[in-house]
């Protein structure tokens, strides 16, 4: 049943982020600050303080710290949250593995940033592809109200399928924008996130040992369980999504697509700026006779295979706007080389060019996507291009 | 041995029941085995000493070897020896052999 009375209020999406923790009703909560994630663990611990949500909030001194808490304290059954951005999600990545591994339901928000060097606290996403393949479901949200909804479905998908995941969006283009967010009735967020028994937590009465050694005679079928138990989360998520979407009115799917029902050329990339830039140049492209579309990948992973393969189905040429570099890779855009391993696998054999853009917040035009959509039907190739930079 | 499949085992790699280390036998990596040739054993303990998992077991009791009498004798623990040979390494009279495994 949906909700009558509407509460919305004006949020930044980490403020959104916060909030979404907040109705989560979370137990525990890890924080060590980083532009541009900071202000959301300011907002829990001015929610915290404030006696407005009972959680531990424990100050650490890293990031692989903060990460290594809330490991330790889902392990003992707790509902936890983490926050970080770029460099702090690098030095958290040996734990990124041994959370997932570990098959611990911790539920932390990405604000993505570029990484160093250069230093830069600007957005692309350099941050959350280093991580893609660490075993978590990653979401990529493209509105703060995408956030907060997120932030509440991954917590059940989370707990579900035993897993960790991560609720990526723009740091700054989204992190510090302020936009209308309607927020649930926190009663009713509690009710869809019962607490389902953990198949084991850290009880004394129940002694178990977690995080033990695996010689070769163990250690590959633990990680064949584990990438099974990924792929499997795709069910969890589309599952979440329908079921929120009916008791709260909202809901995303795992790809979304903008006027894709008759296009010939579509963008493909993730994100709020490049989104939303991407649906401007769409409208430019169509109101000038070129059937335009665009779609975006929200679920990152487990990567949502049949879902991208429908969507480009009809189109004559895609491209994929990539906003991070995989140095050294035959293309360098983290999302091409998923769409091309998918279309591979497929048998499916289109022109599809990898632009890559937006590095270091370098400012996507939509002139830009615009010109995306006339060098698919102009001369659609297969190539990369490094588009918005100085060469 | 039949070990079971990855859907049979916990989830995470928790061991889901104390002390399991008692019964997990963890010898499963040796690919050499040593063999002691107790006819060239001096009974000097080094091998007892240096081995770094403790499966050297010294024996009590009354053992005649090649006319002489000892009041010990040296046998090995293979549920948890690792191979590793550095008691053949240490034996000063090479009276521990590295034997490969059968495989």
């Amino acid at each position: 049943m949906m909700q009558k009375t509407k509460l919305v209020e004006a949020l930044t999406g980490n403020y959104a982020a916060a909030y979404a923790v907040k109705a989560s009703d979370v137990d525990v909560i890890a924080v060590y600050p980083i532009t541009p994630q900071t202000t959301i663990v300011e907002k829990l611990s001015e929610f915290v303080a404030n006696g407005e949500l009972n959680a531990e909030l424990i100050h650490v001194e890293s990031e692989h710290s903060a990460l290594s808490a809330v490991v330790g304290a889902s392990a003992a059954g707790a509902r936890v949250f983490t926050a970080t951005s770029s460099q702090g999600l690098e030095l958290a990545h040996e734990i990124l593995h041994i959370a997932s591994a570990m098959r611990l339901p911790i539920v932390m928000a990405v604000p993505a940033r570029a990484l160093s060097a250069p230093i830069s606290i600007h957005n692309d996403y350099g941050d959350v592809m280093n991580a893609k393949d660490t075993g978590w479901i990653i979401y990529i949200a493209a509105s703060a109200q995408e956030v907060y909804d997120t932030i509440i479905q991954a917590y059940r998908v989370a707990e579900t399928a035993n897993l960790p995941a991560m609720v990526a969006y723009d740091g700054f283009l989204m992190s510090h924008t302020v936009e209308p967010v309607e927020l649930n009735d926190e009663e009713e967020v509690r009710k869809f996130l019962p607490r389902p028994l953990r198949p084991y937590t850290l009880n004394p009465k129940r002694p178990v040992t977690m995080g033990p050694l695996a010689s070769p005679d163990w250690y590959y079928e633990f990680k064949y369980q584990q990438a099974t138990a990924l792929r499997e989360a795709y069910k969890v998520v589309k599952e979440v999504d329908a079921l929120y979407g009916e008791k709260f009115g909202r809901s995303y799917g795992v790809v979304e697509t903008y006027r894709m029902e008759d296009a010939d050329y579509a963008i493909v990339t993730y994100g709020g700026a490049a989104y939303g830039n991407a649906k401007a140049a769409a409208d430019m492209a169509r109101e000038r006779g070129i059937a335009a579309g665009v779609v975006r990948i929200r679920l990152y992973r487990p990567f949502p295979t049949m879902d991208v393969l429908r969507a480009l189905e009809g189109v004559k040429a895609f491209a994929v706007l990539d906003r991070a570099i995989m140095f050294g890779s035959p293309a360098e855009g983290p999302l091409y080389k998923d769409i091309a391993t998918v279309m591979f696998m497929h048998g499916v054999d289109k022109p599809a060019v990898n632009i890559i853009h937006g590095i270091g917040q370098r400012t996507m035009y939509v002139e830009d996507m615009y010109k995306i959509y006339t060098m698919l039907k102009e001369r659609p190739s297969k190539e990369v291009v490094f588009m918005g930079v100085r060469i | 041995m039949s070990l079971p499949k990855a859907s049979e085992l916990p989830i995470g790699a928790v061991i889901p029941e104390p002390g399991s280390t008692r019964r997990n036998k963890t010898a499963g990596w040796r690919t050499l085995k040593p063999v002691i040739h107790d006819d060239r054993c001096v009974r000097c303990q080094l091998c007892w000493l240096y081995c770094p998992e403790g499966t050297i077991v010294e024996i009590k009791g009354v053992f005649k070897v090649n006319g002489k009498t000892y009041d010990t004798k040296y046998e090995i623990n293979y549920d948890y020896c690792k191979g590793c040979g550095i008691c053949a390494n240490e034996c000063p009279t090479k009276a521990i052999e590295m034997v490969p495994e059968a495989p």
